[in-house]
């Protein structure tokens, strides 16, 4: 199949190096301590964020950190056909697994011994790039909580078809088969805390592969950089400083 | 901008589900023109002084492609929304839309319109996709004329009425395609227009046409959803249609829903179906299922069977007929049906010329011809032409636009004229148009990858550790007389312990031939070379065929060698791949290296290690055949060609030495021990090839001609079938290579694939016996061949495996594009011979002998050893079907007079005349005839 036509755009109208829209909005749930509604193009991702708060299972707690839990779910009419998700499902598991260890990367875990954080993220409309968009999501509501991190970690997508390489790749993309390289990065530092790839490249591709995810982002980091002065200065505008 | 596109679609399942898309408007999109200020014009493909542009619509694009693709025909935007229509609907005409786009000769330019910010288009409500689609054509028009100006003209061309009146009306030109045509001034243009297919343009002719007046002579095509229910319900059945190759009125349709072939008889149960259109069919019910014969007096002046080559593998035989004549109530019948619909057309354009007819009384109007096609299978087609005067006498191409069921024929438009009729070079170009060879000379961009000329072996070549330097060996290389690109060569030596070192060494094309450069792409395109019998079309560029990789004698080559250890019992002890330098000490001609064997007195280094080859391969060739590889034959047959006017002077069969065959086994075992390299190497990306065992059905016409001479062939297994071939000796001398000749054309040919795409018990060759063979040893002429090459040096660590490896399907798509080529260069082959059989019996009547292997109701097939042909002989005089005079049993394989006074068995000898006769002006055919 043609995913970027020789006129160089790609099946819904992107050039292969743009990203899809982005939006993000921050405190979309008010009891939770962090929370944030993630958008890139047509994936939908809500997190909430709770903690620090007391470990609920006493034999889980550490004495010189605190302990990241992560829920993935996606929600059942996530997807086009309205199939019942079952919890705990192997895909799902993973990508629990995958944005704890992100997350639990740049959190200050040392700061607050013997506390618990959750992160809850939901997947509300899928549409490719989940993974991504939950990370970002995540970032989000962990600074809207107040959590002490290293680093905004940001997530984004980047693969490779029809010889070319393609950033934020969408569900038609996604589901073509090619390689699917899945990065997370601080953008401070300067470092790569997740990378992920299904199927396979050659080493040389890879590289440029990956640096593209890179530079898709720290683009994301600089959108959350910007929603969070936002709703840094509606807080303080709020508080009437 | 972002607009959402959405819309409902049915899964596989038969669920309804909604999909949305994202579909982003972009401001950066440009327009092409070189003229305009305000676009970034590095991209701009219409040139700066066009008067008028020209944008086209789906339907114009769709039926008048050869139109567009002449060179008169010039700056024209294609739409996006265009575009994606005519994929949907015709592949092949994408690509060939495609590919002008891509061509920096001509001017068309790809608009996206569907992604442009002002020229997107939302459907509204209770719009159906076509008028949506007709209407952002319209505003895409209207945008380009308000963007570009006054200065220039847009002209949207539509044959669609409806659009051009409401594109008129919003103050858009608009033409047909006829009136533009018409206002270009060329006539010779004219003929390339399709004639009008859509309803719209026939619209006001049907009117008046008053079905009454003209005969029905098809019933109507069902329309798709009625088809589709009846396939679910099982009343119709799907398959693709083939046309028999030797009775153009019987057809065949393979079907998955009753797992039988479908026979289809006569032009009116086929219902306007081409060959290789998928349709579909309703069955008649059984009792008229051997109501028709397989030979029926159609009403059409029916065409026989003319003289042919015959063919080396079950794919290109024909198909076994139909039970015949009288004994066709014992046996059981095959299902019978007609077309209802066609699913998917196979249209494409047919090479041929037109039938004689008297000039029309006003010279230089337009004239209706009836073009036939070279290929049998096709019907006439019907065409419209103002030069009919220039054409009658050429070969020409024609594409088929439509087939309404008023007509008897389908109409068509001429595309182009290849040259006169009968003369050898129009033939032989006939004959690369029709098997779809690319006999082009190598573009600029393929030539530029050649290393420069002079060419020889450098020092860096010497100094590189993975290649060995073998200058010192006794190599040499054993061809066909006047062979130019020597890809295979030998050598022998004795080596202390008793054992021989043998190797054989292949030219090292993947040395030059680079992975992704236009050179590879071009020789993948091409596939393999093809041998004509005066003319041989080079997959790779001269210079590389015949000087820098021919492995020619005292020259330094570059070559890939693999090195055995063999016992001289002939058992491979070892076996090793290196790339290496040789130097070549002798290039001798099969007779040559024969000559050289039998010649007692001559004890020179050389020829004892052809002596001591030899002695190595009868043992390897002995022990295959014990394990059951076949010894199949075929009819080669080899002309001598004069020199000066390329006719040929001299026509016999190809003989075969033991030098061939020597050479032959040290190449089959270097091939198999490749591909066990390779395979063990690279499990799921190798590209092999396998021969499919032939299953029962294929031998049953081998099965029926051995029972009717006596004869009980084994076909269990290759092994018992090799077995049993070689027991049929019968009195006559012949009667074994004609059994195998039998034998060959019922089994199907060997083909590559792609190792991951099967699992290893399929990998086998059936003819080789070898559960694992690929092809390595001739890289100069097959691309297969350069494809494990890359793979071998990749799995001895010398190179990096391409990445094109990893990429299976692409891989798969390489392997089928490989077997198709390979196929069309076969029948290319023998194409090029018939032609030339044809002009040598011209001006040589011969009686000669031959043997008869088919027997049908009003004649027999016999097979002409002596010149490998095959052709009809007929009992009875045409048109007369054999009215009871002559009877067929069946069972016995013979045709006998009613009063048993003469009796022609299968196999058996006939004296026959050959001689070229010209039933109709410009068409000589071969004719035999009984001389007894």
């Amino acid at each position: 199949m043609e995913f970027v036509s020789p006129e160089g755009l790609r099946l819904d109208g992107r050039r292969p190096l743009e990203m899809r829209q982005l939006r993000a909005e921050i405190g979309a749930v008010s009891k939770a301590d962090g929370s944030a509604v993630f958008e890139m193009g047509n994936t939908k991702v809500i997190a909430a964020v709770y903690g620090p708060r007391e470990v609920e299972n006493r034999a889980q707690q550490m004495n010189d950190q605190a302990l990241v839990r992560c829920e993935y779910t996606m929600a059942n009419f996530s997807t086009g056909d309205r199939v019942r998700k079952p919890k705990g499902d192997r895909r799902s598991t993973e990508i629990s697994m995958v944005i704890r260890q992100t997350m639990e990367a740049c959190i200050m875990t040392h700061l607050m011994p013997r506390s618990q954080i959750d992160i809850f993220v939901q997947v509300l409309q899928a549409d490719g790039g989940t993974r991504s968009a939950c990370i970002n999501a995540a970032t989000l509501a962990l600074a809207d909580a107040g959590i002490p991190m290293r680093d905004l970690v940001t997530s984004c997508s980047a693969g490779y078809l029809n010889t070319t390489p393609l950033l934020d790749l969408n569900y038609v993309e996604d589901s073509a088969g090619g390689p699917d390289v899945t990065v997370g990065y601080l953008p401070k530092l300067d470092k790569v805390t997740l990378l992920q790839m299904d199927s396979k490249l050659p080493l040389d591709t890879f590289e440029s592969v990956m640096q593209l995810a890179i530079e898709g982002c720290k683009a994301v980091a600089n959108y959350l950089r910007e929603v969070l002065l936002e709703n840094t200065k509606q807080l303080e505008y709020r508080r009437g400083s | 901008m972002l607009q959402s596109k959405s819309f409902v679609k049915k899964t596989k399942g038969g669920k309804v589900v909604k999909v949305v898309r994202e579909h982003y408007l972009r401001d950066d999109i440009y327009c092409g023109a070189s003229i305009c200020k305000t676009c970034d014009s590095s991209v701009a493909r219409l040139s700066s002084d066009a008067s008028t542009i020209i944008i086209v619509d789906t339907n114009v694009v769709l039926n008048q492609i050869d139109l567009l693709e002449n060179s008169a025909i010039d700056e024209v935007v294609v739409l996006s929304v265009v575009l994606e229509e005519v994929k949907n609907k015709n592949l092949s005409v994408y690509n060939r839309l495609r590919t002008l786009c891509s061509n920096s000769q001509r001017k068309f330019f790809v608009f996206s319109n569907e992604h442009h910010k002002e020229t997107y288009v939302k459907a509204m409500v209770n719009e159906s996709p076509n008028d949506r689609n007709d209407r952002a054509i319209r505003v895409a028009t209207q945008w380009y004329q308000k963007h570009l100006g006054s200065a220039v003209r847009v002209l949207m061309i539509t044959n669609d009425r409806e659009n051009k009146r409401k594109a008129n009306e919003e103050g858009i030109s608009a033409e047909t395609v006829e009136s533009y045509v018409k206002s270009l001034g060329q006539p010779a243009l004219l003929d390339l227009l399709a004639r009008p297919a859509s309803e719209d343009v026939v619209m006001d002719s049907v009117e008046d046409l008053r079905p009454s007046k003209r005969k029905v002579i098809y019933s109507e095509h069902k329309p798709m959803s009625e088809i589709t229910t009846g396939l679910h319900r099982g009343i119709y059945h799907q398959g693709k249609l083939r046309v028999n190759r030797y009775n153009p009125f019987e057809a065949y349709v393979g079907s998955e829903s009753i797992g039988d072939e479908i026979v289809i008889h006569g032009r009116t149960n086929m219902n306007r179906a081409f060959d290789g259109d998928v349709v579909a069919v309703e069955l008649f019910p059984q009792d008229q299922w051997h109501a028709e014969k397989s030979r029926i007096a159609d009403e059409e002046d029916e065409e026989d069977e003319s003289v042919h080559l015959v063919q080396s593998s079950a794919d290109d035989a024909p198909r076994s007929t139909n039970v015949q004549g009288s004994s066709a109530d014992t046996t059981p019948s095959r299902p019978s049906g007609c077309v209802v619909g066609v699913i998917k057309r196979n249209w494409h354009s047919y090479c041929g010329s037109l039938e004689p007819m008297p000039m029309p009384a006003g010279a230089g109007g337009i004239a209706h011809a009836l073009f036939v096609s070279k290929d049998r299978r096709i019907p006439k087609i019907r065409i419209q032409t103002r030069q009919l005067g220039n054409l009658l006498d050429k070969r020409i191409v024609v594409a088929v636009d439509s087939w309404d069921r008023l007509s008897r024929y389908p109409s068509g438009h001429y595309v182009q004229t290849i040259g006169e009729i009968g003369d050898r070079e129009t033939e032989t170009e006939v004959v690369l148009i029709e098997n779809d060879i690319n006999s082009r000379p190598f573009s600029s961009q393929v030539l530029a990858c050649l290393p420069p000329l002079p060419w020889s072996v450098s020092a860096e070549h010497l100094s590189d550790p993975n290649r060995e330097d073998l200058r010192h060996l006794q190599v040499f290389s054993v061809d066909p007389p006047g062979c130019r690109d020597i890809d295979d060569a030998l050598h022998c030596t004795l080596l202390p312990n008793g054992n021989f070192a043998v190797g054989v060494h292949i030219a090292d094309v993947t040395n030059f031939v680079h992975p992704g450069t236009p050179l590879d792409d071009e020789a993948s395109q091409r596939g393999t070379s093809v041998y004509l019998v005066e003319r041989r079309i080079d997959m790779l560029p001269k210079p590389l065929t015949e000087d820098i990789c021919s492995l020619r004698s005292d020259v330094e080559r570059l070559a890939f060698s693999v090195i055995w250890e063999i016992t001289p019992q002939a058992d491979i002890i070892s076996s090793r791949f290196t790339k290496s330098v040789i130097k070549s000490c002798a290039a001798m001609s099969y007779v040559e290296a024969q000559a050289r064997m039998d010649d007692s007195r001559l004890v020179d280094p050389l020829t004892t290690d052809l002596r001591n080859m030899n002695v190595l391969a009868k043992i390897m060739r002995q022990r295959r055949i014990d394990r059951g590889a076949l010894t199949l034959a075929s009819a080669e047959v080899k002309f001598q060609i004069d020199t000066e006017t390329h006719d040929p002077l001299d026509i016999g069969m190809y003989q075969i030495r033991e030098a061939n065959q020597m050479v032959e086994e040290f190449m089959l075992a270097a091939n198999v021990s490749v591909a066990e390299k390779v395979l063990k190497h690279f499990p799921f990306c190798s590209m092999l090839r396998r021969h499919p065992t032939p299953t029962r059905e294929m031998l049953e016409p081998l099965l029926r001609t051995a029972a009717a001479v006596g004869l009980d062939l084994d076909v269990s297994s290759s092994k018992a079938l090799a077995d049993s071939l070689d027991r049929a000796v019968g009195n006559d001398p012949y009667f074994n290579k004609l059994i195998r000749i039998l034998a060959t054309r019922c089994m199907s040919q060997a083909v590559y694939f792609c190792s991951g795409d099967l699992s290893p018990p399929e990998y086998l060759h059936y003819g080789l016996a070898a559960p694992l063979y690929t092809h390595f040893t001739s890289p100069i002429r097959r691309y297969a061949d350069v494809v494990i090459h890359r793979l071998l040096a990749a799995s001895i660590g010398i190179s990096k495996l391409p990445a094109i490896f990893q990429d299976r399907p692409q891989l798969t798509s390489i392997a089928d594009n490989l077997n198709y080529r390979h196929r069309n260069a076969q029948m290319a082959g023998r194409a090029s011979v018939e032609l030339h059989t044809l002009i040598y019996f011209r001006k040589r009547p011969t009686d000669t002998e031959a043997r008869i292997v088919k027997i049908r109701s009003n004649g027999f097939i016999v097979f002409v050893p002596k010149y490998g042909i095959e052709g009809p002989v007929y009992l009875t005089a045409r048109g007369d079907n054999g009215s009871g005079e002559w009877l067929v049993d069946e069972q016995h394989q013979q045709v006998k007079k009613a009063d048993s006074s003469i009796c022609y068995n299968v196999l058996q000898m006939v004296r026959i005349h050959m001689e070229v006769v010209e039933p109709q002006p410009n068409r000589p055919k071969l004719e035999l005839t009984l001389t007894e």
